[in-house]
């Protein structure tokens, strides 16, 4: 075991020098929070991602809920992530609250008009996980008003599966996403939730000069999420949506931030959520760890 | 937690990551390999025929030549001329394609070869950039 935990130290040691010697690669990020397009990491690039949302909270305190993200493009059909997430209720406590590892693979090798790619992830979260990067089944606010101590105490593994349609028409990208989760810690029955969203560049064409505030650098959107339920009882009572515009900002050095307030659209939902987050993505990641690793 | 639970799940991404950058490496691979080329003969015929809306723009190939360096050079090569990724853009196959060949090419990438597609940048942008590699011609 003491070993086992020597070369896993060894590994981030690594991982870290890695991408601190890596170059940094301009990114052309989505500015959505919780749909996804079908556009993947670039091949070998690793991208690192914090994330924060804040929420307004009916019954308890607010909250904020952050979580980074490491993608990294294994390939140019297949993209894999680690999450790390965390919480910080006001008047409560500061937790982690669980990880998950995403892996997203395109199906079709061109461009079509619907363009789909499968999502699966595994979870190991805590019922007091508030990061709501998905809504789904009867996920409503008050799950959220549980105390962390008592909340910490139910861990979940979940598996999670989603169909990315989406599809680039004159700069306007539209993205819907069906999902359906299984926790296989209990005995609940499948969930469902949606997002959908659409966005633009407030360009479409490129100027010739280097430049931070250039429109070409700013995409915009809308997006709508939540849940739909579950096996049982399919459809929109007892569950929670949100409408968010977005807005990503990609700079010139390399650096992505994205903005979204998101309002909730029932009395199941948060009333306010505000997100934000911060990105940089770095080049020939992979290629070069697997030289230091012994690869070619 | 239990002692084998945390042994099983540094197991499980120790070969998880192990797979990964092994996969990855063998898609690389043949990423490299000229046959990319093929892939513009493939354009199907309208696409290949479109023309390009920008060619009389004077300042598309200076925007081209930005984004080539934002979102290219790191494959292909400060100059275009090939990096250990991506081929040359300044090979024959590419400066005698047609513009809507490359246009095409650019939109669709060569995914199962390691290029990504580049739909995500706005048909404008794709064009400023198949205007700049047009600009390139065959020499360094």
């Amino acid at each position: 075991m003491k070993r086992t935990h020597c070369r896993l130290v060894h590994l981030c040691l690594l991982s870290f020098a890695v991408i601190l010697l890596a170059p940094l690669a301009p990114a052309q990020e989505s500015p959505y929070f919780v749909t996804y397009d079908h556009y993947l990491e670039e091949p070998s690039n690793l991208e690192v991602e914090y994330f924060s949302t804040f929420g307004t909270q009916r019954g308890a305190g607010n909250f904020i809920a952050d979580w980074t993200e490491l993608e990294y493009g294994a390939t140019a059909w297949w993209t894999t992530e680690l999450y790390l997430d965390g919480q910080s209720t006001f008047n409560d406590s500061t937790i982690f609250t669980g990880f998950r590892w995403e892996n997203r693979v395109r199906l079709l090798k061109s461009e079509h008009i619907i363009n789909p790619v499968l999502y699966f992830e595994y979870e190991q979260i805590s019922e007091a996980d508030k990061i709501m990067k998905e809504v789904e089944g009867h996920d409503v606010a008050s799950d959220h008003a549980t105390p962390n101590a008592l909340a910490r105490q139910g861990l979940n593994h979940e598996l999670e599966f989603k169909l990315l349609l989406s599809s680039t028409h004159n700069g306007w990208n539209f993205a819907f996403n069906p999902l359906a989760v299984k926790n296989l810690t209990g005995g609940d029955p499948w969930e469902f939730g949606y997002a959908i969203g659409a966005s633009r560049p407030l360009a479409l064409k490129a100027s010739a000069q280097h430049c931070n505030l250039c429109r070409e650098n700013f995409i915009a959107g809308v997006e709508m999420y939540g849940g739909l339920g579950d096996r049982y009882s399919f459809g929109l009572p007892d569950t929670s949506h949100y409408l968010a515009p977005v807005i990503a900002w990609n700079l010139p050095s390399n650096w992505t931030v994205r903005l979204s307030p998101g309002f909730g659209l029932n009395d199941n939902s948060h009333r306010f959520l505000l997100r934000w987050g911060l990105s940089r993505e770095f080049s020939g990641f992979g290629e070069r760890m697997a030289r230091l690793l012994g690869g070619h | 937690m239990t002692r084998t639970a945390k042994i099983g799940i540094v197991g499980a991404f120790s070969v998880a990551f192990s797979t990964i950058v092994s996969i990855a490496q063998q898609d690389r691979g043949t990423s490299s390999s000229n046959s990319v080329y093929v892939e513009l003969a493939k354009a199907p015929k309208k696409a290949a025929a479109r023309s390009n809306p920008l060619a009389t723009d004077p300042d598309a190939q200076a925007a081209g030549a930005k984004l080539f360096a934002q979102h290219c050079a790191e494959c292909h090569g400060e100059t275009a001329e090939g990096g250990k990724k991506g081929p040359s853009l300044r090979a024959s196959e590419v400066q005698q394609a047609t513009p809507g060949a490359l246009f095409w090419l650019l939109t669709n990438g060569v995914v199962r070869r390691g290029m990504p597609v580049w739909s995500k940048l706005p048909d404008a942008q794709r064009w400023q950039l198949v205007s700049y590699i047009k600009s390139l011609g065959t020499g360094s």
